[in-house]
């Protein structure tokens, strides 16, 4: 692909720092059409699929749904619904393991298909152009639309805050950086017009006044597919392929030459990025009225037939590995997600969600021993958010949070470069995950203290208020008239007892 | 001779400057930090009637900075980085570092007596006289001081999870 | 499958190691080891044995004791380029208990007992030395003639029998450095002494030799990506730029830049001592102060100091002064806002 074509807009492409050139293993699957798997035996929805708060169920064990129904509804701003992705009976309502965490619980609604995958009614809207934007918000929001790229933040969050804020560029991510995944290749190859007309939606619903979508160089097919389809209003531009190019701030940087805040956002600087599997959804879920219920999904590593799938959310892995001829053996992996950020699967059985974007099979994976930092500093030169790997990995280890914190631990993406090229084998994002999630207990806890002592002051203040009342009261009987008739008097006398003994009373308590 | 006894001197003054130093600036502007570093129970296991009393000692040098069981590790590390301290183990004879714990009222036992409510030092039971008390568990810091008022001695510590 | 828990992204690795960054040190040390042999005598190699021997036996103690695992610390390579930078070092002519105390006091004392790999903040090798010629002044001063008569059986005979003094007079000669510093202190001007036996056409006869295998190995180096180019850069380009600066000012007093590059261990710590790792500054700016103040000591201890090559003082003292270069050179973070 030639290097002048996609800077038609002559916008310049700047470099984000450090990063790492990875062998791709994209054409394993990139150029075979992607398949629809058959409709499994259990479809298991966890009702947190999205940063946020987890989704509330509205149906119970025993309900018959159909396909796209909601079954479970927003629980608060930063969350979307869960619809049934088949219609079926509601199995169950409870907890299945967690993907990620052996030993954690999530709360989650499980579906028997009836095999009928029979439509709730559907609303589609057509007009999508002209409608105004909180209306187009509103949609997206009610079809549970979250970033299909792998961070799963409720879409309509990032449109809502947007019209709130001037958008300059939205700013559609078809940069697939991470190896084996060709999920956003084979979607935009396939679904290009979908994704073209996404696009133009989401500005609508931002008004954003310019438009880029970004692909990697080396995804020249799904570059000639949208280039076919857009006009002037919309820039599309190629940038170099280099990990992680497709990570938000990466690739801000690489179209804008800005770079976002360090704890901030995109929005702070008039940015709002999705990704093109989003912009898909999103307009599939306005125009057809279809809420989120499929995801393409690239199964690739070591199984027989690697290819991506369009998988129905809910279903689990294992169904998903037995379309692509997968063996088990004991010395292999599976995860969600690439290579350099994915998760361990403990268990097959677990479903593909919002946001697995890939499923991956791996046999290879480093188990050298951990050495000591010898301070080469290779993690330094390929860090892209600008860190200290080696300084970070070693207060952390130290658990001093204070000066984990000062070194910006909170924008490490996570990205994985630095554990890559370690040659002490250190594995040190997980030990960034671990200060984080430290941190963040050890703030709720100091949360904590602070509201425990403002109750305790506010109640000390409290009787020491009742108290003053009622050495006024004292004082005020005190000073009562001298001059009483004998009934008044012995009324007197009988209230001075009763004072006297309620103070003795308090004055035990004090001791 | 004479130049090795003067630098003998000078070592010992300035030892002894530096190990003062220490102990004598910043005590008093470091309070607020070290009361915040307490988790605010107000349970007295450090010896002290409260956390304000046991960080004013910790200020004026008569408590140790490891006495404070419910704020455990974290709490002394912090008040040894404040303080420039060494960082110690928690004095076994406050108490041990245990997780979570909130209280429970067996309703069944409660007869309403407010006398739990009147222990509470963060007003975290909810009830009043001859009526039903009850624990709000957001608001328990499990600091243990209504057990033992609790003339029915319905109330146990549970062990929070997550 | 214990280790399920402890597993975490990424899956994938470069494949570097330890062992390999070692190792590729080592290959890049042999040009310099061949061409030292070649000019000083059999003593260098004698030496070269014996410190990687002492090394590897001081680095077994001290892990057994320590309750480390041997097997994967032993054969990192770490201890072995200890001991052949000691021995590059030192005099051949030095007997084998020199090797034997500063080997010790550089394995036990500033690696070991600083926490072992990773955790020592003084160039082992370096403080061994420095141990050394401040214990064994004199020892340490007995340098072989270039091309003189140091076979095989003579190297031998002086490291492990040692010859009275008298008997390693007539051997032995100044270093070119020596000679310089000597000569200058007796208000001797440059160009006299300057075309003299001990001083090639680039700087000491043999050294220069010496100095440009080094350099070959040191830009191997570079090139595969084992070191950074700013420590070695900086610190060639600081003690050029000094010496020129006061050489153009006074020729006849001061050695020219090329004399203070290519004699002494000038490349050899350019490329291979102040590009250690563990004990240099981590942050890229920090590199480029650590290693311009390794040049500026250096200099300054050359020219005025009370040694004739000051290297190992000043890798030494800027080695202390890393944590805090590290502290103030930190990089700005990606999205740093400026105030």
């Amino acid at each position: 692909m030639s290097s002048e074509v996609h800077t038609r807009f002559n916008r310049e492409l700047h470099s984000f720092p450090g990063g790492l050139e990875l062998k791709t293993h994209k054409e394993l699957t990139n150029s075979k059409e992607s398949l629809r798997t058959p409709l499994p035996d259990k479809i298991i929805l966890p009702l947190q699929q999205h940063i946020g708060s987890p989704s509330e169920p509205i149906v119970k064990k025993g309900d018959i749904v159909l396909k796209g129904q909601k079954i479970a509804q927003a629980s608060g701003y930063i969350s979307v619904p869960v619809h049934a992705s088949t219609s079926g009976k509601i199995l169950d309502i409870g907890t299945c393991q967690s993907i990620h965490i052996k030993s954690e619980q999530v709360p989650c609604i499980i579906i028997e298909p009836d095999g009928e995958d029979a439509w709730f009614e559907l609303e589609p809207v057509t007009d999508y152009l002209s409608i105004d934007p909180e209306i187009l918000q509103r949609l997206i929001y009610e079809a549970g639309i979250v970033g299909m790229g792998g961070a799963g933040f409720p879409a309509h969050v990032k449109l809502n805050e947007g019209t709130a804020t001037a958008i300059d560029t939205l700013i559609i991510n078809g940069v697939e950086c991470e190896p084996y995944i060709s999920c956003d290749d084979r979607i935009i190859r396939e679904k290009a017009d979908y994704i073209v007309s996404g696009t133009r939606m989401l500005q609508h619903a931002i008004q954003a006044e310019h438009c880029v979508i970004a692909v990697e160089e080396d995804m020249p097919e799904a570059f000639e597919a949208l280039n076919a389809l857009i006009d002037d209003d919309i820039e599309l531009v190629t940038v170099p392929a280099r990990y992680p190019a497709g990570g938000e701030k990466q690739l801000i940087k690489v179209l804008t030459g800005k770079e976002v805040p360090a704890g901030g956002l995109p929005i702070h600087i008039g940015i709002v990025m999705h990704n093109v599997g989003t912009a898909a959804a999103a307009f599939r879920a306005v125009t057809r009225g279809e809420p989120l219920l499929s995801r393409y999904v690239t199964v690739s590593g070591n199984v027989e037939d690697p290819r991506n799938l369009q998988v129905l959310l809910g279903t689990p892995v294992e169904h998903c590995l037995e379309q692509v001829g997968y063996h088990r053996r004991d010395d292999e992996a599976v995860i969600m997600g690439g290579p350099m950020m994915g998760k361990y699967i403990h268990d097959i059985s677990m479903p593909v969600v919002k946001t697995t974007n890939s499923i991956l099979v791996t046999s290879g994976f480093n188990r050298s021993r951990e050495k000591p930092c010898i301070g080469c500093g290779d993690c330094v030169d390929v860090c892209p958010a600008k860190l200290l790997p080696q300084e970070l990995f070693a207060y952390a280890r130290a658990k001093d949070y204070e000066e984990v914190r000062a070194l910006h631990l909170f924008d490490c993406i996570e990205c994985g470069c630095c554990a890559y090229v370690c040659p002490s084998n250190i594995p040190l994002v997980k030990y960034y995950r671990e200060a984080k999630t430290d941190i963040a207990i050890y703030e709720k806890k100091q949360a904590g203290y602070e509201h425990a002592r403002h109750r305790f002051e506010a109640r000390s203040e409290r009787l020491d208020r009742i108290e003053n009342r009622v050495d006024d009261r004292f004082d005020k009987i005190k000073t009562l008239s001298t001059d009483q008739d004998p009934v008044e008097e012995d009324k007197q006398s009988y209230i001075r007892a009763a004072v006297e003994r309620m103070k003795q009373k308090k004055n035990k308590k004090k001791d | 001779m004479f130049g090795v006894l003067i630098i003998f001197l000078l070592a010992l003054i300035s030892g002894f400057l530096i190990s003062r130093s220490a102990q004598m600036t910043l005590q008093q502007d470091k309070f607020e930090a070290i009361l915040s570093a307490l988790p605010q129970t107000q349970c007295g296991k450090c010896n002290y009637s409260g956390c304000r009393p046991y960080a004013e000692a910790i200020v004026r040098g008569e408590a140790d900075i490891n006495q404070c069981p419910p704020g455990g590790e974290a709490t002394i590390k912090t008040i040894a980085k404040l303080l420039g301290r060494q960082i110690k183990p928690l004095n076994p004879e406050n108490g041990l570092e245990k997780d979570k714990h909130i209280a429970l009222i067996d309703e069944t036992l409660c007869i309403g007596c407010v006398k739990c409510i009147k222990a509470c030092p963060v007003d975290a039971i909810l009830g009043a006289a001859k009526q039903m008390h009850s624990v709000l568990a957001e608001e328990c810091t499990g600091c243990e001081l209504c057990v033992a008022p609790c003339p029915m001695d319905c109330i146990s510590m549970q062990a929070v999870t997550g | 499958m214990s280790y399920i828990d402890k597993i975490s992204s990424p899956y994938i690795h470069s494949l570097t190691s330890i062992n390999e960054v070692m190792r590729q040190v080592i290959f890049a040390l042999v040009p310099g080891i061949i061409v030292t042999t070649w000019f000083l005598g059999w003593g260098v190699l004698v030496h070269c044995v014996l410190a990687v021997c002492f090394a590897l036996a001081f680095e077994a103690i001290m892990l057994t004791l320590r309750k480390r695992p041997l097997q994967d610390f032993m054969y990192d390579g770490s201890a072995i380029i200890t001991g052949l930078l000691f021995a590059l070092t030192i005099t051949p002519f030095a007997p084998w208990w020199v090797s034997l105390s500063g080997i010790c006091f550089a394995i036990v004392v500033a690696k070991h007992l600083y926490g072992g790999l990773g955790y020592n903040i003084f160039n082992p090798a370096m403080a061994g030395y420095a141990f050394v010629l401040i214990c064994f002044p004199v020892e340490l001063n007995y340098w072989p003639i270039i091309n003189g008569d140091n076979g095989i059986i003579e190297s031998l005979k002086i490291i492990f029998i040692g010859l009275p003094h008298e008997g390693l007079d007539s051997l032995s000669g100044a270093t070119p450095l020596a000679f310089t510093k000597s000569q200058l202190n007796g208000m001797v001007m440059l160009s006299e002494f300057s075309s003299g036996p001990l001083f090639g056409s680039l700087g000491g006869k043999g050294w220069e030799w010496i100095g440009l295998a080094f350099l070959a190995g040191g830009v191997w180096l570079m090139i595969k990506g084992i070191i950074k180019w700013q420590i070695p850069l900086i610190f060639i380009f600081i003690l050029f730029a000094l010496s020129l600066i006061f050489h153009g000012h006074d020729p006849e007093r001061y050695a020219s830049s090329m004399f203070n590059l290519f004699t002494g261990g000038t490349l050899l710590a350019a490329f291979f001592i102040a590009t250690d790792p563990v004990t240099a500054s981590a942050t890229p700016r920090g590199k480029i102060i650590y290693a311009a103040g390794i040049g500026l000591l250096t200099y300054i201890i050359r020219t005025w100091g009370g040694y004739p090559d000051g290297i190992a003082f000043a890798v030494l003292i800027m080695n202390a002064a890393v944590p805090f270069i590290d502290n103030v050179t930190r990089p700005d973070v990606f999205g740093k806002v400026k105030s």
